[in-house]
């Protein structure tokens, strides 16, 4: 019997999400009182055993270069048999975009009930019951597990990575690889950008900023802070800012430690898509602007004037550090 | 050529979310209701879209629910599609409702079946991939521009930090989100057509449940916000570093 954590890569690289689950994986492992075994596909130019300070035990590592490219359906069928061999009672992914694809599929493969977007530990005292966001983070719901084999995909940035000592054992896990139906003719990735849903700290953009020529402000700043850049879905729809970096109800919902909103008002549908951001900042010239009411620290000012000198200061902070 | 749209009834996106029977059921007590977003602005305008390209492409819409879901059939059916199922079963379990999906897919044949992303109310993004396991089909999920090349789809996703194109012959379940179509208004002739197109009502297959909602919250309220005055900014940037720790 084991808790089952599958690892994400992207070009061989552990991802930042992976961590969280690994963390959160080893915890529910040790409320059931079983292991916590790890699942890792394709190629990994990473260390695997140093994972072990996150509490895993084992790592299966299928590596098959098949699965260098991402397909649901392959990567399901493969982690299905793993998930037989080790007895998996818990199979827990990160609610990223690999999960979001795999994990419904594993659940219909299995007939495992499975939650999305799990936001805590599940609650074993009676039952399995796992807290989850609803109503695009509006509300939370319980929902209770019924099946012998369950599944949680963990919302990114919900669970804090905890890193011990330990070191796990990496076996190779021979599995039937299918040859995958979906063929993958390109790949652009921002260089240099940190993704939007993994980033810990966001600068974000409204209509207040006027024009797509502004933006060089909220860029500083981005810099300055190893931030991630967004924006309202007005500016995307005004093709101000790409359609990827529209945060809100219909856009993408991010969860990071520092949210900065810059002359965004504060739609409900905008709250929708950042209130399970942990700090909200707001800057905005209008008092009366929604979003001072969902955030925690807000100037009433003209951004053109007050977001130069808050990168300023920050430099100046970090320069010293 | 035939497309199954996967369509759901949501709360309106600005609609006030509260619970009743302590906690137990979400309090639709003057609530709008609407198609689901992803299912209506940019699966369903896709299909339109690929029917406008192509007069021989046959749109399906497809809903698990009870009959106070047929006015956001009626509206999908006014928006361009050409005939509507309503599975008349009442689950918020996903495993459920996609086995009561995939027994109308088997049926029907399709190349082509779209969900949203996911719904605004339970916000699984789980139907796309339980009906491509169930009808083991590959899946293509978080699509933000689909385009059709005879028998093959080319689709470009949303990754971490970027975007993938792939190719892949159908049938293929797709997920959309934004970027794959943009969002219409029904207009008068649509609705007309609208109520004389076919509505047909199916009794749910035997399908189980497997999990099941114990309750219901709403996140504690913010303590309020802190404001700092605009010609101290540098007051805000302290406050950030040392009391909140948030860099």
């Amino acid at each position: 019997m084991s808790v089952l954590i599958f690892i994400d890569v992207a070009e061989g690289h552990v991802k930042k999400a992976s961590l969280e689950v690994l963390s959160y994986g080893a915890k529910i492992a040790g409320q059931l009182n079983i292991d916590a075994e790890a699942v890792v596909l394709g190629s990994v130019t990473e260390d695997l055993a140093a994972l072990g300070k996150y509490g895993v035990k084992k790592i299966h590592h299928v590596n098959n270069e098949e699965l260098n490219h991402f397909d649901a359906q392959v990567f399901t069928k493969v982690i299905g048999e793993v998930a037989k061999a080790t007895g998996a009672k818990v199979i827990v992914f990160s609610n990223n975009v690999d999960g979001k694809a795999i994990a419904p599929r594993l659940s219909a493969r299995l007939k495992a009930g499975l939650v999305t977007g799990a936001v805590a530990l599940p609650d074993t005292s009676n039952g399995f019951v796992v807290k989850k966001t609803v109503f695009s983070g509006k509300a939370f719901a319980n929902i209770a597990i019924n099946t012998d084999i369950k599944i949680i995909a963990l919302n990114p940035n919900a669970y804090q990575v905890i890193a011990g000592e330990g070191i796990a054992q990496v076996a190779p896990f021979d599995a039937t690889v299918d040859s995958s139906k979906i063929k993958v003719t390109n790949v652009t990735k921002a260089k240099g950008e940190v993704p939007l849903t993994e980033a810990e700290i966001v600068v974000s953009g409204g209509r207040g900023l006027k024009g797509p020529e502004n933006w060089g402000i909220l860029e500083d700043l981005a810099k300055a802070l190893h931030a991630a850049t967004a924006c309202s879905r007005p500016v995307a729809d005004a093709h101000w800012r790409p359609h990827n970096e529209h945060v809100g109800q219909t856009g993408i919902a991010i969860a990071p430690n520092l949210y900065i909103a810059v002359g965004i008002s504060g739609a409900i549908q905008h709250l929708a898509g950042v209130n399970r951001s942990k700090i909200i900042v707001v800057i905005n010239k209008d008092p009366e602007a929604p979003f001072f009411k969902a955030a925690d620290y807000g100037i009433i000012g003209d951004a053109f004037e007050v977001v130069p000198k808050i990168t300023e200061a920050i430099k100046k902070i970090k320069g010293s550090a | 050529m035939k497309i199954l749209v996967c369509i759901s009834k949501t709360p309106d996106t600005t609609a006030k979310i509260a619970f009743t029977d302590n906690n137990t059921k979400f309090d639709t007590n003057g609530v709008q209701w609407i198609i689901n977003p992803y299912d209506e602005w940019y699966s369903l305008v896709r299909a339109i879209e690929l029917k406008e390209k192509d007069a021989s492409v046959i749109i399906h819409l497809v809903t698990v629910g009870t009959a106070d879901a047929e006015p956001i059939i009626r509206k999908a059916l006014a928006l361009g599609g050409d005939e509507a199922f309503r599975v008349n079963a009442d689950s918020q379990d996903s495993f459920y409702i996609a086995s009561q999906i995939a027994e109308i897919a088997k049926q029907g044949n399709y190349e082509l079946i779209f969900t949203g992303k996911e719904t605004i109310d339970y916000n699984g993004s789980s139907i796309g991939g339980l009906l491509a396991e169930l009808l083991d089909k590959p899946y293509v999920s978080l699509a933000t521009k689909f385009e059709l090349n005879g028998n093959k789809a080319a689709i470009t996703r949303e990754i971490e930090g970027g975007e993938e194109v792939c190719e892949v012959e159908l049938p293929v379940v797709v997920s959309c989100q934004k970027g794959v179509a943009e969002q219409r208004i029904p207009n008068m002739r649509g609705i007309m057509a609208a109520r004389t197109k076919p509505l047909k009502v199916s009794d749910p297959v035997a399908a189980d449940t497997l999990t099941s909602i114990t309750g219901f919250g709403l996140p504690p309220a913010k303590a309020g916000v802190k404001l700092v005055p605009a010609d101290n900014p540098e007051e805000l940037v302290r406050l950030l570093h040392e009391e909140a720790k948030a860099f």
